[in-house]
């Protein structure tokens, strides 16, 4: 059933609902009031969720409840999430599944999120969402995935998700049965001669007959970052793009304003399309290059001094790329970018098409 | 009377194994621990204390990052493994999830009490239900030897090679007594392994803090002196009374709080 609910609390509600029963947080704008809803809404299910006395802490907390087996998460801003990097490094390493939300301000955080700011060859998925019920949907997901690939997700939202009200389905999806946690420590196996041992660095107990030192295992663990990228299917969404002569490219909310911009130049004939990537990694480089086959050039529009843009020139290395975002901030540098309207956007738009035209006249 | 062996002469029969007193959660082999650390006798009094108290198959030992680290795979104890600092933080994530478990953490000086000091602190004034066991040798012994924060005055080492000079360097942080005045923490108290004697007063601690523990008293903290020669540049023989005469003046043994004992 849907209701009407800000943001946060529609992503509260749909991680309740995908089965998370611990949380540990930070206050920090605009990801407080997630916080706040999993403070109120875990202990009515018998969740626990922690006031943690930094994000440090936070995803420590996380970590030790993931280990247990627990459905776990924890989040921050793109400020936060850089003080939890070592932590996510390491837990990518011990192979722990964690849904971690930034609930960015602005789009500055790409880089952190997609690169990661931490340490090792370790990456982690990443989901965008551009709208409310899809946020409802991927942070369901991101649990989903997590248990699957044993690997912390992240889930980046921004201001707008987090404050706007839209009518949401919060309910539980049904995905196929998670793998079991048989590795998940509880303190039985202690004493059985087979104590389990979840560890980023010390991966095998000695009597282990498998037992691998760190230096194998890092290099293990970087292959598994590379096994992700193959194997994961990736998301993205297209518009309008057969015949376009030029497509532009955004994520989050910023592109669900560009997708409303490219939809009315459309209705004007003009040539556009539209692209999304929603798991911004694994990137959705070959669905990309598919959907621009048509494309003279292509255009991104984002809310930084230009950080996708490399992806999508990775993925096309014999196109134009051109960048049409920037940074746009308000006087708090929240994210709510006083020039992201669809006039401003339709104007960026146009201009790259006008530049098109002059180039090949 | 047990035969008294011969050692001027070479052995005239082989070795044979009269008695094995290796406890049980520990799991035999190869360690890379110096000569006369006295990390090893602390961690066996651990283990010997959740099987003597019946433990052994709900405990999990979560630990931070030092020399005691080799200790991770060498135990049959289930084994959440931690990073520099972050021991008490993540053991509260877990222990939230399965209050059922006896869990402590093991850190030394650097970790908790350089890296991680408001971690421990901040579990200690939330009375987390786990006990947090620190090896405290007041130098970082697996870089080899500098300064921390519990290192006492005038002692040297690779960062403080005239000693440590409170002006120039601070004063030590004596966190036992720190946690001791936090609220939420239910027992602390300080052992050393550098004599028999001060090792079985060790043991009753550890054995305290686990029984605490499970009857949901609180927070639980053992501090426990641990010798490193190594770190301290000394001869191993001469390490247990440097620890007695250098480091133990400052860190005081002895039990610094047990809430159900009257005051």
């Amino acid at each position: 059933m849907k209701r009407l609910l800000e943001g946060s609390e529609a992503i509260a509600q749909a991680m309740v609902a995908a089965g998370c029963r611990f949380f540990a947080g930070y206050p920090m704008t605009p990801f407080t009031e997630v916080l706040e809803g999993m403070a109120r809404l875990l202990p009515e299910v018998g969740g626990v969720c922690m006031n943690a006395e930094s994000e440090i802490e936070a995803v420590g907390m996380a970590w030790g409840a993931a280990a247990s087996g627990a459905r776990a998460a924890t989040g921050s801003v793109g400020q936060g999430l850089s003080l939890m990097q070592e932590s996510l490094a390491e837990m990518c390493y011990a192979r722990l599944p964690l849904v971690v939300l930034n609930m960015a301000r602005g789009q500055g955080d790409y880089f952190q999120a997609t690169r990661g700011g931490g340490h090792g060859d370790y990456r982690h998925i990443v989901l965008a969402p551009a709208d409310l019920q899809e946020a409802v949907r991927l942070v369901q997901l991101a649990f989903d995935l997590a248990d699957r690939w044993r690997n912390p997700v992240m889930f980046l939202g921004d201001y707008y998700l987090a404050h706007v009200q839209e009518a949401v389905d919060t309910g539980a999806i049904a995905f196929e049965p998670p793998p079991s946690k048989d590795w998940a420590l509880d303190g039985t196996s202690s004493g059985t001669g087979r104590a389990k041992i979840v560890s980023p660095i010390v991966p095998t107990k000695r009597n282990d007959p498998n037992r691998v030192s760190y230096g194998e295992y890092l290099a293990r663990m970087a292959v598994y970052s590379q096994r992700i990228a193959a194997e994961f299917d990736p998301m993205i969404e297209v518009a309008h793009t057969g015949d376009a002569e030029l497509v532009v490219v955004a994520y989050g909310t910023p592109a669900r304003f560009m997708r409303y911009v490219v939809d009315r130049l459309r209705e004007e004939g003009m040539r556009v399309g539209f692209a999304r990537p929603v798991s911004l990694w694994p990137f959705p480089a070959e669905k990309l290059a598919a959907a621009t086959r048509s494309a003279a050039a292509v255009a991104v529009y984002e809310l930084n001094a230009g950080q996708m843009v490399e992806d999508v020139r990775l993925a096309l290395p014999n196109k134009p790329v051109r960048s049409i975002g920037g940074v746009s901030l308000d006087n708090a540098a929240f994210g709510i970018a006083p020039a992201m309207t669809p006039s401003e956007l339709d104007a960026r738009v146009r201009a790259a098409l006008a530049e098109l035209k002059v180039e090949a006249a | 009377m047990p035969t008294i062996i011969k050692t001027d002469a070479p052995p005239t029969r082989p070795a044979e194994l009269v008695d094995d007193f290796t406890p049980s959660l520990i799991l035999p082999g190869e360690h890379h621990l110096c000569p006369g650390c006295g990390e090893p006798a602390a961690m066996r009094s651990a283990v010997e204390m959740v099987e003597e108290l019946g433990f052994s198959n709900r405990c999990v030992a979560v630990f931070g990052i030092g020399c005691y680290t080799s200790f991770s795979p060498a135990m049959d104890v289930e084994v959440l493994q931690a990073l520099h600092g972050r021991a008490p933080s993540v053991a509260t994530g877990f222990k939230r999830m399965k209050p059922d478990a006896l869990v402590f953490t093991v850190q030394g000086d650097g970790d908790m009490v350089n890296e991680g000091l408001q971690e421990v602190i901040h579990a200690a004034a939330r009375g987390e239900a786990i006990t947090c066991i620190l090896l405290n040798n007041g130098v970082f012994g697996d870089t080899g030897g500098q300064m921390t924060t519990t290192t006492t005055l005038g002692q040297r080492t690779k960062t403080s090679l005239k000693g440590r000079e409170a002006k120039l360097h601070g004063f030590p942080i004596r966190i036992a007594d720190l946690i001791a005045r936090v609220e939420g923490s239910a027992y602390v108290a300080r052992g050393a392994t550098n004599t028999v004697g001060l090792v079985w007063q060790t043991r009753r601690m550890l054995k305290r803090a686990f029984e605490l523990q499970a009857a949901g008293a609180g927070f639980t903290f053992v501090e426990i002196l641990t010798m490193c020669p190594t770190g301290w540049f000394i001869e191993t023989s001469e390490s247990p009374d440097y620890l007695e005469k250098v480091l133990a003046p400052v860190h005081k043994i002895g039990v610094l709080k047990d809430i159900e004992e009257p005051a």
